[in-house]
């Protein structure tokens, strides 16, 4: 069920204009990633860190649907969710440096960015953790009566672990408005889909609990972006939770530290034939919306503002000791 | 007037629920059948299948979401049938509703209460019968509270939801008929003081929830030998209210701990290493603690009461303080 | 060399994919290095040539060590060499980096602490384990005779076995000077406990009872009518006096440790109590800072000559009486105790002089036998000052830039703003508390 061909409810008025922003985003999410590994090896960012190199499509189609009233549910694999959402590359660069000017003060890290401003509810190290977060936001929201659409993301890996059955169907027999964005990208850290699922037909086993299940190219920023859209549109018209399987596919491995071992170098050439920055670039090259004049601005425009945001991040001032075990509970008079 | 631990409860929630409509109650079988030890009973008429949430058999979903639907405005109260269940959800809530305030930076605070049946005695056995309030009192981030009294049953609920962070109630399945007097205006209690149950002078003998009645009862058989024993009710799990009982055992100089978890790093070895800690030179016995044998809980009767802590454990820790 | 993970702290470098003089742009693969887990290619992140490898392969180092040099054209690319590392931690710094390519075997520390116990010398054992590593059975089979016995506890300085007393027991028997070597335990599994203490105490001879007197001083008619003149009292001290208070924690570690040892060269009739040291410094004090000792009258102040030390004693039946020992400065310690015994005596028997009731120039109210850490009390007209003294507290305590533990007492002032300052007030406290420092002196 792949929609290339799909139109958008809203054709956006200045083609050109729009694609650039996809471009910029998707460029500011590559460049970004980059910089993290360049960051990591020194040792200037620590723990764990997991990229979104060729992923970006997915999180830069989806968000240019919802609105900013809806929340967003994300992963360990998030800084490209975080970054299309609209937090800045300067407080997620502080965060990953552990500096108190990040958007979680430095307490969450890498898998742990929350921003209420934008309704960011995180950043979950627990493969399916996210999931029932997302159904309570949306069952809020329906109880409210608020016309509010939750985008849960998570991975193929989620679709294993009992949350993910336990929450599709919750969702659906209490008509929640929830987005279930599954990005498959056919390995659940070193274990290939077909190794983890009886069945890997994701979208139809989604569509078994009793809601709409669409499959979408993920590499297609623009195919995601239309699906995005009639499904928001669907969700917040009230017709029930919503599954998205966007198939994708990560270019680095699993974590910086993961020797990659269990994928065919073939096989990771041949998903870099359909690198998503490079699919955008070639339409709007075909279409005469782009020249290399207009790709070099975009990039130095996004390299330039991710070097401040590690310039800041250098010199960013660390949480006082003193404070270790504040917010453990909330600071209010009881 | 004479009423039960389990309609103080019920009064309580129906209070709370007529008072703020963000207020609903969501567990398994609390809407269509009364709730599993009928505290609802009677709550699905009156308010309707959207405040009164009955969930399908999905208890880290359903506490999740209500960890969610906390976020998004709501005051939820989760019901996990029985502590033994929230095996299942466990994630959700130490790795999120602890959490999710301290990985935020404080953006994100999650006003949820979640109550449990817990505790043994009925003989249903090894997997019906935990005591787990302690290990959860282990965990920064929530707050535990075990009502021992028709009071608290009555009045811990309301200060539970007016807290802006997760606070768990443990209610002790050997209490839900538990029949006295309470004030008809009575209202809602603090979740942060110790009470003094008994006062006495020669043993500080500390309790909650369902070992409160026990250790009551090893009071009253010790004060016909003259040996005043005090009963503290800690009420509150995390945080502690040491200041209470420890004080308590600087008059009496002696403690005996009753709990029924296992006693291995249980909630009475932290009181324990507390009293060590603070209340040293005070002391003229070591610290007795009278826990749960350690061996799952087994069906036969006889060997379910030899497991748990009885009146007549509690004397004879106490006698064997040399009183 | 990267870090490649969360818990990497060194790497070997296992081969190089280039050479000096090579040119290599931003991404290229440039090494292989090894890790605990696995084999890794390694990126160099900075485009130019090659100039100088300067680990060779089969070498392992720690993270942040410069493996190569890059040399760029411009300034605008990305540094060479990695941003200056952040300091790795205590324990990669004290792991000391195995250079050389001959890797000599390593033994476990269990191995190494079971060849000093059993005099072995590593260097001189073979090694049978995996690269010749030292087991511990190489370890037995060089060791000579048979393993020591286990040897029991050896017994304390004094030689005798640790008596088992309680922490309380403990205290008590501190303050009251009691020998725990003839003190006869009744506790289960043969512990010494307070009421043993309090036995041996009182065998030997009256002492300062912190419990009130079983003998009851009055009758219940009496003690109504002493409660009404309290109240009275009271009542009109709040009223007419302007109360001021200061309260000072005071160090006792030299007065306890004194007393000690004082007490330990007397049979235990004649052994001091604290409280007699407390009442000997507040009295000399007294005589220092005048203006606290003596009466408030006709809208001025008289100083007393002498020091009439009141001291307040609770009675069986309820209330409280504050008679004095005369000239309390210039008793002998064992005389003041002698005269505190002998008033507490009466007191409760209700056998009080006169004078002993209308003389007291400042009253000390002692309360520390109660249990409470400190007071704030109300002063007996027409004097103009009371002083406190809570019980002993062991507290921690800041000496010489160290943390110890000291036993500490809080005193209070309570003193009459007609009379006299918070100034003065300090100042009496200060020298209090100088007194209580050479309680030798005393």
């Amino acid at each position: 069920m792949t929609t290339a061909a799909r139109v958008a409810s809203a054709p956006p008025i200045d083609r050109r204009t729009h694609r650039r922003d996809l471009m910029r985003q998707m460029l500011l999410i590559r460049r970004f990633e980059e910089r993290c590994v360049e960051l990591y090896s020194p040792q200037q960012i620590r723990g764990f860190l997991h990229l979104y190199n060729g992923e970006e499509a997915v999180a830069t189609g989806l968000m240019a649907a919802l609105t900013s009233r809806d929340a967003v549910v994300s992963t360990y694999r998030e800084h490209g969710h975080a970054l299309a959402r609209g937090i800045s590359a300067a407080s997620v660069m502080a965060e990953m440096y552990g500096r108190v000017t990040g958007c979680s003060r430095g307490r969450g890290g890498s898998m742990h960015l929350f921003d209420a401003a934008t309704r960011f509810y995180g950043g979950n190290a627990i493969v399916g953790g996210g999931l029932p977060l997302a159904v309570g936001l949306a069952l809020a929201d329906r109880m409210a009566g608020r016309p509010v659409v939750t985008a849960c993301f998570f991975g193929d890996g989620a679709v294993a672990e009992g949350e993910f059955h336990e929450c599709l169907n919750l969702a659906a027999l209490w008509q929640l408005p929830v987005l279930f964005c599954c990005e498959n990208n056919l390995y659940a850290m070193g274990t290939a889909v077909e190794r983890a699922q009886a069945s890997t037909d994701l979208t139809g086993r989604a569509a078994s609990y009793g809601l709409t299940a669409v499959g979408v190219d993920g590499m297609d920023v623009e195919a995601v972006e239309a699906d995005a859209h009639a499904a928001v549109e669907s969700v917040r018209a009230g017709h029930g939770p919503y599954f998205l399987e966007l198939r994708t596919y990560r270019f680095r491995a699993h974590s910086m530290y993961d020797p990659d071992r269990y994928r065919d170098k073939a096989e990771i050439a041949k998903w870099r034939e359909r690198d998503p920055i490079d699919l955008l670039e070639a339409r709007m090259r075909a279409a005469d919306e782009l020249t290399d004049a207009d790709m070099a601005t975009l990039d130095g425009e996004v390299t330039a503002e991710i070097e401040a945001a590690v310039t800041a991040a250098e010199s960013a001032p660390l949480e006082p000791i003193e404070d270790l075990t504040r917010y453990v509970y909330s600071e209010v008079p009881r | 007037m004479t009423t039960t631990y389990r309609e103080a409860i019920r009064e309580a929630i129906r209070a709370e629920m007529r008072a703020d409509d963000r207020v609903f109650l969501m567990g398994e079988d609390v809407g269509r059948y009364g709730g599993c030890f009928g505290v609802s009973l009677g709550l699905l008429e009156e308010f309707g299948p959207e405040r009164i949430r009955d969930t399908p058999l999905s208890e880290s979903a359903f506490v999740g979401a209500g960890i969610g639907a906390a976020l998004g405005g709501m005051r939820p109260i989760v019901e996990i049938m029985t502590v033994n269940f929230s095996l299942l959800a466990l994630d959700q809530i130490v790795n999120n509703a602890a959490t999710l305030l301290h990985m935020s930076g404080g953006q994100f605070n999650v006003p949820i209460v979640i109550r449990m049946t817990t505790g043994a005695g009925r003989q249903l056995a090894a997997q019906h019968s935990h005591s787990l309030e302690g290990w959860y009192a282990h965990i920064p981030g929530i707050r535990i509270v075990a009502p021992a009294t028709l009071a608290d049953a009555r009045g811990m609920l309301a200060t539970a939801l007016a807290d802006p962070d997760p606070v768990l109630i443990f209610e002790h399945g050997g209490l839900y008929n538990l029949e006295g007097e309470l004030a008809e205006d009575a209202g809602s209690v603090d979740i942060e003081t110790a009470a003094i149950r008994r006062p006495g002078r020669d043993v500080t003998v500390i309790a909650y929830g369902g070992t409160l009645g026990r250790a009551l009862a090893a009071a009253e058989h010790l004060a016909t030998d003259g040996v005043e024993a005090e009963v503290i009710d800690l009420r509150t799990l995390r945080p502690l209210d040491d200041v209470t009982f420890l004080g308590s055992v600087r008059r009496t100089h002696r403690a005996v701990v009753v709990d029924e978890g296992w006693r291995s790093g249980s909630l009475s070895a932290e009181i324990s290493a507390r009293i060590t800690e603070q209340a040293f030179y005070d002391l003229d016995a070591p610290v007795a603690r009278v826990c749960s044998a350690e061996v799952p809980m087994p069906y036969a009767r006889h060997l379910e009461e030899a497991a748990l802590p009885q009146p007549q454990t509690v004397i004879a820790a106490v006698r064997g303080m040399g009183l | 060399m990267p870090s490649l993970g969360a818990d990497m702290d060194h790497g070997v470098l296992l081969e190089w994919l280039v050479n000096p003089g090579d040119a290599v742009h931003k991404g290229d693969i440039v090494a292989v290095v090894d890790t605990s887990k696995a084999a890794v290619e390694v990126e160099c992140f900075a485009t130019g040539v090659v100039e100088q490898l300067l680990v060779g392969p089969g070498t392992r180092v720690a993270v942040g060590t410069i493996l190569a040099t890059i040399a760029t054209e411009a300034a605008a690319e990305p540094p060479t060499s990695p941003v200056a590392p952040v300091p790795a931690p205590i324990t990669a710094l004290s792991a000391p980096a195995v250079a050389s390519t001959a890797v000599s075997p390593v033994t476990s520390p269990l191995v190494r602490h079971l060849a000093a116990e059993r005099h072995v010398e590593l260097a001189k054992v073979r090694g049978t384990g995996v690269g010749g590593r030292v087991t511990r059975a190489d370890v037995e089979r060089s060791a000579v005779g048979p393993p020591p016995v286990a040897t029991p506890v050896p017994p304390g300085p004094s030689g005798e076995r640790r008596a088992k007393v309680s922490p309380l027991a403990r205290r008590l028997a501190a303050e009251l000077g009691v020998d725990l070597a003839h003190v006869r335990a009744s506790g289960p599994g043969g512990a010494i406990r307070v009421e043993d203490i309090r036995r041996a105490a009182s065998a030997s001879g009256p002492s300062v009872p912190p419990e009130p007197a079983t003998a009851g001083a009055g009758t219940p008619q009496r003690t109504e009518a002493m409660r009404a003149a309290i109240a009275a009292l009271m009542a009109r001290s709040k009223r007419e006096i302007p109360h001021y208070y200061l309260t000072e924690t005071v160090d006792l570690g030299a007065a306890v440790t004194w007393l000690r040892e004082r007490n330990r060269a007397l049979p235990v009739p004649q052994r001091l109590v604290p409280a007699v040291v407390l009442l000997k410094a507040a009295a000399r004090a007294a005589a220092a800072v005048g203006e606290l000792n003596g009466f408030w009258t006709d809208d001025r102040f008289v100083p007393a000559a002498d020091v009439h030390l009141g001291v307040a004693v609770s009675l069986r039946g309820g209330g409280l009486v504050a008679p004095a020992i005369h000239n309390a400065d210039r008793l002998e310690l064992s005389a003041l105790m002698a005269a505190l015994r002998d008033l507490v005596a009466r007191t409760r028997a209700g056998r009080l002089r006169r004078a002993e009731m209308a003389d007291p120039t400042i009253t000390v109210s002692n309360l520390g036998e109660q249990g409470v850490e400190s007071i704030l009390g109300v002063i007996y007209p027409p004097q103009v000052a009371l002083v406190g003294f809570g019980r002993v507290v062991e507290r921690p305590w800041a000496i010489d830039g160290l943390i110890g533990v000291r036993p500490t007492v809080t005193v209070s002032l309570a003193a009459d703003h007609r009379a006299t300052d918070g100034a003065t007030g300090a100042r009496y406290l200060q020298t209090l508390m100088q007194l209580l420092q050479r309680p030798e002196e005393l």
